[in-house]
């Protein structure tokens, strides 16, 4: 079952299997554990398409109302996705799997099942995105991009145009996350290679540096231009700096600007223990989220933002004490999430299927902790963040859980899948990306 | 302490790789136990055998190793490479005392990168050392000859440290 679509990379037609029995009993022996909201059910509007659910990654816990549904499995490491405007899904993949590093789904028959996969690209990478008739996709120092036609199928696989090259990759933080605006910019993330900028990384004693000379090519969003070729750092401008590894970013559509969610910085315990003991370094600092423009400074490696005390703090490396007030002139977050949990997805939610409160607000997708060690770990879940006027407005909520399989797997760290990539669907369905078992689950709504 | 028989060692040390085991599956105290002191540096002699060796160097591995590789020692995907059945743990002894020493970084372990740093833990002493890659060893499934503080202390001398 699990690779039920490794053998249809090239694009052959994958046979399916009925899975329906299998999956109601599991349901009903799990009733009252799991919700079984993903479900094995029909795809959205059609009847009697054929089912591909695999049981065990159907256990997805969604609001009354919604639905999960799995539409691919065992991709390999898929990370950020896009859908086009008829629905095909193209979905990045970290790491090579047959030669490819991107995947193209389609729904050939129009049953509801992405019965149709190919495989291109050859590199790993993370990011992907959609705008203007062109494919986007990112490897760890690069961006490319290829032209779609009018059904949104990618015209010369083999000869995409290279867009930024050149780009600083030192296997730390090296995802080169992408976004783009609504006129003509790319946004990159380039993260520092980096915990916090110590001279020697994450040794404890090793003293900081001051200035970091890291942030010069690193440690923040840079903008090129979407559509020139062969771009390197000199062409584009640090739009955003004092942003330790980003991951999750989205351009928000209703505010005109730049969102992005920010991997806060690890190991304060190891490194200090004199002020930090195990529980404080599993909770701080907070994974912010933070509203860009250009020259936005947001304080790394100087300061982290400590979401219980409400406040920036001075970083250990650069004389804090987990107490003393980080400088005022870095940019405060627009919120705050609990440390360590590893933001990986970020999505502004624009559609009309879900409930109106959803429109406008972002959707984060949560990869799941490992500094929280030997704190039970968290996350493994979506979030979904209330906004009102452009601001984060009320308390964050879990929106899709169980990604881990159980809570004793999330504790120990071992979950089946972490959530990675957010895409919308044209009809305003919710796409989730696992980067672990290389799943896609579609959400959907039902009023 | 050479003059221990093989017979006592492993004898020791499965009562005492059982007992490990079955300690792992609760998670450890999160406040950190006082580091064993550190004047052995320069000592060569394993103290009190193989089963104390264990028991200082679980203590080791709670304070320096667990944030990372995590408690059941399977490490973080595509972060920080497991220590379960791994080839440097259970391979030569020379090797796995310098990556303490040095560090590591940006090494693929059948095939799958890792991309966070260790730092260098040569600060600990050649009996830290020695413990914990004697309990690393002989813990999670693994099966190893123990590391004494006279192997790290010849090692540690030819090695360049940062």
């Amino acid at each position: 079952m699990r690779s039920l679509f490794s053998s249809g990379m090239k694009g052959s037609t994958v046979k399916t299997m009925p899975y329906r029995a299998l999956f109601i009993a599991l349901c009903l022996s799990v009733t009252g554990l799991l919700a079984c909201a993903g479900d094995g059910g029909n795809g959205p509007g059609k009847g009697g398409g054929p089912q591909k659910t695999d049981p065990a990654d159907s256990g997805i816990k969604v609001p009354s109302g919604f639905k999960a549904t799995v539409v691919a499995q065992s991709l390999g490491r898929t990370r950020h996705l896009a859908v086009t405007d008829n629905g095909m899904i193209y979905v990045k993949l970290e790491r090579l799997k047959d030669g490819k590093g991107i995947v193209r789904l389609k729904d050939s028959g129009h049953h509801g099942t992405m019965d149709d996969v190919m495989g291109f690209g050859h590199f790993g990478g993370t990011g992907m995105a959609i705008r203007d008739g062109y494919l986007y996709a990112s490897s760890d120092e690069e961006v490319f991009r290829y032209k779609l036609d009018a059904d949104g199928n990618v015209i010369s696989p083999e000869h995409p145009e290279k867009i930024v090259t050149g780009l600083l990759q030192r296997g730390e933080h090296e995802a080169k996350a992408i976004t783009l605006d609504y006129d003509g910019n790319l946004y990159v993330n380039i993260g520092a290679y980096s915990n916090a900028c110590q001279v020697q990384d994450r040794t404890k004693g090793s003293p900081a540096m001051n200035p970091c000379p890291i942030l010069d090519s690193a440690g923040g969003i840079w903008k090129f231009k979407a559509g020139q070729p062969n771009q390197t750092y000199k062409d584009g401008v640090r739009y955003a700096t004092g942003l330790r590894n980003v991951v999750g970013l989205d351009w928000n559509k209703s505010t005109n600007s730049l969102f992005v969610m920010q991997h806060g910085r690890d190991q304060l315990s190891d490194l200090f223990p004199q002020y930090f003991d195990t529980k404080q370094s599993a909770e701080l600092p907070a994974e912010c989220m933070y509203e860009l423009h250009m020259g936005s400074n947001c304080g790394w490696p100087y300061i982290y933002y400590d979401q219980i005390q409400h406040k920036k703090v001075l970083a250990p490396e650069y004389g804090g004490d987990g107490k003393k007030d980080g400088d005022a002139k870095f940019q405060d977050p627009v919120a705050a999430y609990p440390g360590h949990l590893a933001p990986n997805g970020l999505l502004f939610y624009t559609g009309t299927m879900f409930p109106e409160r959803y429109r406008n607000g972002a959707f984060i997708a949560f990869h799941g902790s490992w500094n929280r060690a030997p704190e039970p770990q968290k996350g493994y879940f979506v979030v979904f963040q209330p906004f009102k006027d452009g601001k984060p407005s009320g308390a964050w909520e879990v929106f899709a859980d169980n990604f881990s399989g159980s809570p004793e797997l999330t504790a120990s760290g071992r979950a089946r899948h972490r959530p990675c990539g957010l895409a919308q669907g044209p009809d305003g369905s919710l796409y989730v990306t696992d980067d672990s078992k290389g799943t896609i689950w579609k959400i959907t709504y039902n009023k | 302490m050479k003059t221990y028989s093989m017979g006592i060692l492993f004898c020791g040390g499965l009562i005492i790789l059982a007992a490990m085991m079955m300690s792992q599956t609760t998670r450890p105290a999160a406040p950190a136990r006082a580091t064993p002191a550190r004047t052995a540096r320069t000592g060569s002699t394993a103290q009190g055998g193989f089963a104390a060796s264990m028991a200082r160097g679980k203590q080791v591995y709670l304070q320096q190793c667990l944030a990372c590789h995590q408690a059941d020692a399977l490490g973080v995907e595509n972060m920080n490479p497991s220590l379960v059945k791994s080839k440097y743990v259970l391979g030569d002894k020379t090797v796995l005392v310098r990556i303490v020493l040095t560090g590591m970084k940006g090494v693929e372990i059948d095939g799958d990168a890792y991309h966070n740093v260790m730092a260098p833990h040569s600060d600990l002493t050649d009996q830290q050392i020695a413990d914990v890659l004697t309990y690393v060893r002989n813990s999670f499934g693994n099966k190893a000859k123990a590391v004494t503080a006279a192997e790290v202390k010849a090692i540690r001398a030819k090695t360049k440290l940062n």
